[in-house]
Order: structure tokens, then sequence, then C-alpha cells
């Protein structure tokens, strides 16, 4: 087995053993909130033995290790249980709601990584140029405003005033593909906004960190044209970083946009997860952290694997 | 008036407008076609922003303030960007100090020598490709049909800079700047270098212009020497007449490490400090192979050998940094522990250490006060005023003025002052023996003299005990009583300083000794012949 594949095993084995501890600390957070499903869903009113049915129906009156340990069993074989709350089944509850996020993710890094990058590398070769400064000044303020108030500022612009854009992001299966990209169009670049400024910083920043080095002048000196020195001996040099914030922000886009599909009322994981948690639903709970978690670990395993990757010293190691 | 490379009035400037700082003061050069002109100087005097301005590059932040450059009818310095860059690579090459730094680690050799002659137009890929391998073959690398399309990790030292300098080659330029390209490398990889150097710039018919500080190496390599100080030209002659009637002191001074002896020891010698059959790994690699030795009191023992041979893994066990795997190390007749931090504090106090590299040594945020004053308050018990009257004791100890210097912060330091700053720092534990790890190898010739002839005479005074690891065999000979060679974590041979320097036993030891840079015109031809023929003598070995 080569050092590389033993690594990728190694990070992905680590990766599993985060998500143990994950679920289980989930576990324990919800156990700690007050009060219980079956008196939501019952009411004030209902009577101590219709509660304990209801609980042992649910099997709520079973320790709880033993729920964490039976919940745990039924994920291993790809059973995520059924939502306390409807009765539905949990895979079926997020499999629309997880598509939807991801396009929505997709659709703003698609977007958001080449023009990051580029407008880095740009800022990097024109470096304290008008250029860069306003990229600079952008991204800056860009980053500086919450994203809650850089939805709304878009659709009282793009929606209220000319009216080229749904205020509401609502998705359904009949909705074709260049209808979606319309109508989800906002929030995308309500996402593209909050994630550029972070990406086409690191860029810049490690690519004039490379800039100072001797191969880089030795390539001047060779007569290579400044654009060429950027693109062909500083990038691949500045890879590692970039990987790392570039998957940072993917992350980002896949689970942290709860406040952005609120403002849209996007029917996304995160409008799940917020209502789950009110209502205590338990094994939806479990199941979108459970996947938040995985792709938190699954994008920082492949950027550090990636990393290595453009690294040739790593690569063809002594 | 067949001059290549006219340069007339040139100064360079840096720093703010208003105040700057010369860096290169109304300096002229003249270079003939195919001619090769040494530049010499100490670390500062402007040589390499010369060699660069010969190209009519200057670093960030430095500008050119006046004069001309003028090379083949054009005015380099008032030239267009995209003018010089045509220039660049094609007609004007530059092999710098580092290759390992200069190669960029992403791309294979083979793609960064081809980058030259495909951008400017003198060659396809196919071409290129084909030129490198008989460039790599005429620069004697190992492998040449195959060494191109390795990444510069995978390639030594020496065989990165002959790579370098093939690359220089890909456009048959009219002039090559060598930046000082074997002050990184051993001395004995260094004949190989310069012999494969010299070879093709004579084949070629290529001027060259070879910065370097070290007067030897530069003579075997200059038709004429330019001696330089403070950006300024000192003097200006054949190579021969530099060599044998130098007009200037400076020009004198330039070797003077080479003149300072060390009085011979005398008295029996009583063991300090022995290691028995020591071994050390990194991993599976064994640094250290059955090391059997013993340091004598008071003595200065020196430690020489290649990059790689175990000399400074050899100061890490004893320091106790890194512990061996195998053997013992004796303080005084008595175990040491392979971990500093099970040593006694009596142990620690005894046994310091000063670094190559003074820079990255001294903590840059503390004033030298706090530099000092830290040691003296760990290892002795000394308070308020006798600790402070101590520290400006170990400040006249290495003939720094207290007053003038205790509060300043170690940026603002030379680096021969904060070299002298870690002398102290090992001096306030009040050792008895100091590890010397190549201290001086980073310094210019003068600069070190001060510090060797600092440390001889802290040794009469205060009876330590050194041990002195270097490269360099003429600070060896400099101060050295007993002399060690190693070479692949094994002793080769050790003895007195003069049994070792006149009458060598091993073949490796004599091959060290030869690959000196000696001043005579003809010792690379010599040392090269010698070397071929030692290396033959060592492999049965």
């Amino acid at each position: 087995m080569t050092r590389l594949q033993k690594l990728i095993l190694s990070r992905l084995a680590l990766g599993i053993l985060t998500l143990f501890v994950v679920s289980a600390l989930m576990f324990v957070g919800i156990e700690l909130l007050p009060g219980d499903l079956a008196q939501q869903i019952l009411g004030q009113s209902a009577t101590p033995d219709t509660l304990r049915a209801f609980r042992a129906e649910l099997g709520l009156d079973q320790p709880p290790h033993t729920r964490y340990l039976d919940w745990l069993s039924g994920v291993v074989q790809g059973d995520f249980g059924q939502s306390l709350a409807s009765g539905r089944k949990v895979s079926d509850l997020l499999g629309t709601r997880l598509a939807n996020t991801m396009f929505l993710a997709a659709y703003a890094a698609v977007i958001a990584v080449p023009v990051a990058v580029t407008l880095g590398l740009l800022a990097a070769l024109w470096r304290n140029s008008i250029f860069d400064r306003a990229a600079n000044i952008g991204a800056l303020s860009a980053i500086s405003m919450p994203e809650f108030f850089v939805a709304y500022l878009l659709i009282m612009l793009f929606s209220i005033k000319f009216g080229w854009f749904p205020t509401l992001a609502r998705l359904d299966t009949a909705t074709g593909l260049g209808d979606a990209l319309y109508v989800t169009f906002l929030p995308a670049l309500t996402l593209i906004m909050v994630v550029i400024a972070h990406m086409m910083r690191m860029t810049r920043a490690a690519i004039i960190n490379v800039l100072a080095s001797p191969y880089i002048e030795m390539a001047r000196l060779k007569g290579v044209p400044r654009w060429r020195v950027v693109l062909k001996h500083a990038l691949p040099n500045a890879l590692a970083p970039i990987i790392n914030v570039i998957a940072l922000n993917l992350a980002y886009l896949i689970v942290g946009v709860v406040v952005v599909e609120v403002v849209f009322s996007y029917p996304g994981l995160g409008q799940l997860l917020v209502d789950a948690v009110a209502s205590r639903d338990f094994p939806v709970v479990q199941a979108v952290g459970l996947f938040f978690a995985g792709t938190y670990i699954l994008l920082n395993v492949a950027a550090d694997i990636l990393s290595i990757l453009s690294n040739p010293r790593l690569r063809h190691g002594r | 008036m067949g001059n290549l490379l006219t340069i007339r009035d040139l100064s360079l400037e840096a720093g703010p407008r208003t105040d700057p700082k010369r860096i290169l003061d109304r300096f002229d050069l003249d270079l003939d076609r195919g001619e090769v002109l040494g530049l010499v100087g100490e670390s500062g005097a402007g040589k390499s922003s010369a060699g660069l301005a010969a190209m009519g590059f200057t670093r960030d932040g430095v500008r050119i303030a006046g004069g001309r450059i003028e090379f083949d009818g054009t005015d380099l310095a008032r030239a267009s960007q995209s003018a010089l860059r045509r220039l660049h690579g094609r007609r004007i090459a530059y092999v710098a100090q580092s290759a390992a730094a200069s190669f960029n680690p992403a791309h294979r050799l083979i793609d960064q020598f081809a980058e030259g002659p495909v951008l400017h137009g003198t060659a396809d890929t196919a071409t290129a490709h084909e030129d490198a391998r008989a460039l790599y073959r005429q620069m004697q690398l190992p492998n040449p049909d195959e060494i191109g399309f390795r990444y510069p990790h995978e390639v030594s030292g020496g065989q990165l800079q002959r790579a370098m300098t093939a690359m220089a080659m890909a456009c048959r330029p009219d002039l090559i700047i060598f930046d000082e390209p074997t002050t990184a490398l051993d001395v004995t990889t260094q004949i190989e270098v310069l012999g494969a150097m010299r070879d093709i710039t004579e084949r070629y018919g290529t001027a060259a212009i070879y910065i370097t500080h070290d007067l030897a190496v530069v003579s075997q390599m200059a038709d004429r020497i330019t001696v330089m100080r403070h950006g300024r030209e000192i003097e200006t002659a054949p190579t021969p007449r530099i060599l044998e009637s130098p007009q200037e002191d400076y020009t004198r001074s330039l070797w003077a490490v080479r003149s300072i002896r060390k009085p011979d020891a005398t008295g029996a010698a009583e063991p300090i400090l022995t290691l028995e059959a020591t071994s050390a790994h990194y991993r599976s690699f064994r640094a250290l192979d059955g090391i059997d030795f013993t340091l004598a009191r008071g003595r200065t023992t020196a430690v020489v050998g290649e990059s790689g041979s175990g000399k400074s893994t050899l100061a890490k066990v004893i320091a106790g940094l890194m512990a061996p795997s195998e053997g013992r190390v004796l303080w005084n007749g008595a175990p040491l522990a392979g971990d500093h931090g099970k040593r006694t504090r009596a142990q620690l106090r005894d046994i310091q250490m000063i670094y190559q590299m003074a820079d990255t040594a001294l903590n840059p945020r503390h004033t030298v006060r706090e530099t000092l004053d830290r040691p003296v308050s760990l290892f002795t018990n000394l308070k308020g005023k006798a600790r402070r009257a101590r520290v400006r004791e170990l400040m006249e100890l290495i003939e720094l003025d207290p007053d003038e210097f205790l509060d300043r912060r170690i940026p603002e330091l030379s680096g021969g002052q904060k070299q002298r700053i870690g002398i102290a720092r090992a001096l306030a534990a009040e050792p008895k023996f100091i590890i010397c790890d190549e201290i001086t190898s980073a310094l210019d010739q003068i600069v070190a003299e001060g510090i060797l002839k600092l440390l001889i005479r802290l040794q009469q005074e205060l009876g330590l005990t050194y041990m002195f690891i270097t490269h360099d065999l003429a600070t060896v000979e400099a101060i050295a009583d007993e002399v060690m060679v190693m070479k692949n974590g094994k002793i080769v041979e050790s003895g007195p300083r003069a049994r070792i320097f006149e009458a060598p036993q091993e073949p490796y030891t004599k091959r060290l000794l030869a690959s000196v840079p000696q001043m005579d015109a003809g010792w690379l031809d010599r040392a090269r012949r010698d070397a071929a023929e030692a290396k033959s003598a060592e492999a049965p070995a």
C-alpha cells in the first residue's frame, strides 16, 4: 500500500470515528433539552396514562443508551428511522430537502469559486493597483454585512424595485432546471457574495506569499511574463491553502445557509433541522446533523488529499 | 570596442527617497565577449545587486539612481520591461545561489529547462528536451537522459546547481551571471560543480560575471577580478595580479581567517566527555553509527564532514536534544541521560550550545538585556544588583559596550554582533563545555575572524572546552587542537590538528583536504584530477 493510500484510509477512519462522536454529542444535547415530545404532541390536557402509552409506542420509555444504540444499529443498516412528529420515514423527509440544499450550494459554488480564484489571482498580479484595492474593498464590504441583510438588500433591489426576480424561492418537483435557476438566483447571489471575499483574499495572500520565493525571481530572470509567473510558477505552489479555504466555504454553502433559506423560504435542510429541533424530533435532528458533520469531514478530507496531491514533494516522497 | 557589457557611474538606492541608502555608488564595469569577471566582497558589499543590475533587474525596493548599463548597444537602465524580458534568459542568464530554492518545486527540471527556449522561440519543446539531455551530459550529471524528469526535491544540491547552469545555457546566452553558485555546497561537491561550470562556459565562449565572497574560488574561474566594498569598487586587476600583488589593504584582509593560528595545546589531556559506541536513528535511518571518542578538557575539538555526515546529530545527542539509540554518553565519568529533561541542573549548566543562525536562535522581540537576563536568572542565584552586574560583565566578555547595546533589540544588531550575543547567552550559564554548531558559516571572513579570536581568548581565560562543528577547513586549521573527520555517521579519522593536516591517513580525509580551494590558479585542475583518483581509491572501502 502506498503512503498516499494509507493516508487516505487513516483520514477516512478518523472521519467515521468523528461521526460517531458527533452523533453521541447530538443525542446528549437533545436529552438535555427541557420538555418532551409526547407532552408536546398530546398537549397539556393529556392524562399520564395516554402519555405513558404514547411514549411506549415511540420507544421513549427506554433508557437513553438503549435508544441511542437502537438508532445506531438502524443507521449502520441504512435505516434512519421515522420522524417522531410526522411518522414519515426520515429518509423520505430528507430526500427532496437534501436535493434542494445541494442544488443551491452547487449553484453558488459553480459561480463563486472560479470568480473568487480569478479575482484573487488578478489582485495578486496587479498588487496595490486600483483593481486590487477595489476588489479588496468590495470583498470586505460584502463580508462585513450579515447575510440576511445582504439578502433583504437584494430583494429590495432586484425584486421590489426592478421586479426581475421573485422574492420567494419555492421549488417543487415539477420545476424545470431553467426555472429553478431563475427562482433561486437571489439566494444563490446572496451566498456568492458571502463566500467570495474569503476565498478571494486567501488566494491573493497565498499567491503573494509565494511570489517572494527565489524561484519566482528565477522565473522572472528567465524572461517569463508576469501573468505566466503567477499562473505557472506561483499558483501550483499556493494550491494547498486555496484548496482548504474553498473546502471550508463549500461546507458553509451546504450546512450554514439556514438564514438565507428562511429569508427566501427555500425548502432546504437547514429549515428542516430548525423545525425538527423545535419539535424534539430526535431521528430527524440526528440524521440531518449526521449529514452535516459528514459533509464537513468529507470536504476536509478531500481538501487534505488534494493539497497533498498538489505537492510533488509529498506525491513523490523520497 | 568589442565590449559586451559596459556599466558606467551606476548608482542603486533603497529605502525612502528622502533618506535613501546607497547600495551601489558610481560603479563601473567592463566585460568583453567570452570574458569571465569575478566580483568579490563581503555580504552587503553590493555584489549581488551589481550582478542583477547587469541584467537591468533590481529587487523590490531597489531603484536605479543614475548611470548606464550598456549591453551590446542597449541601455538596460532605460529599457522597457518587455525589452528586458526578451533579453532575460535568451541573451543574459542567471544562476542563483541556492539551486534548491531557485528551482520551482512544482515542476520537473526538464520542463523548467524548456520554458525559456520555448517562450523565447529559440526551440520547440522536443528540441529543447533533446538539448537539455545534451547539456546535462556535458555538465556531467548522472543519468542525463532521465534526471530531467525528476522534481527538484529528488535531486541533490550539487546536481541541482549543475542542472541550473544547464538551464542558464538553454538559449546559449552571451552572458551568464553566477551569483554565489557554490556557496551552499560542500567542498568536495564544489570542485565538481566549479569544473563543470568552467568547462561549459569555455566550450560556448560565454561571458560570465562570477559573484562570490571566496577569493580562492573566483581565482579558478575568472580572467579578471573586481573587489568590492560598501557598493564601491576597491580594485580591479587580472586574476594573477590580484593574487600575487594586491594593491589594497582590504583585498589582503579578505583572507583574515586563514591567518589565525591558535597556539598549540600543551600539558596532559584530561577527559571531560566520552561517547561509548553511541548510535542514533531518525526512524530507520542510522545518523550516528557506533561513535567512540573522548573530548579533552580545555581543548577545542573540531568535527568536520560534509552535510549529512552526522555532525549535527552528534551535537544533538550530546546536548540531550536527541536520545541515542545505542551506547552512552559520559560527562566527567558519570552517564548523561539521553533526554535533557532528565539531566540535573548542573549538567544542563555545564553543556551549552551556540547555533549557526543567530538570527533564528535569538528571540527577535527581546532586547539584548532580556536575552541575557533570562539564562542568568535561570542558572544562577544572582538577584537584583548582582544580576545586573553579571549581565554587564557578560557584555564585556564578548567585547560589546553594555551602555550602547543592552537596550537594543536583536534585529538592530549586525550578524557578527548577534553571534556575540549568542556566545554571551551560552556563557551566562557559566558552562564548562560549549558546542559551536557552524557558528561562523553565515558570517563574512573578517567578522568570523573576530568571533574566532574571541572564542580563543575566552577559552584561555575561562578554561572552556569546545566542540566546533564546521565544514570549513580554514576555520578548523585556525582554532582546533584536535580534529575529527566524519562521514556517513562514522568517524573516519581523528587526531591532533597538525597530524590530520600534514599527514592524513585515510583517502577520504585526503580528498576533503584537497578540496579546500587554494589561491593558485592551477588548483582546480589539480583538485579535479586528484578527486577522481581519490574517489576510486575510496571505492573499495
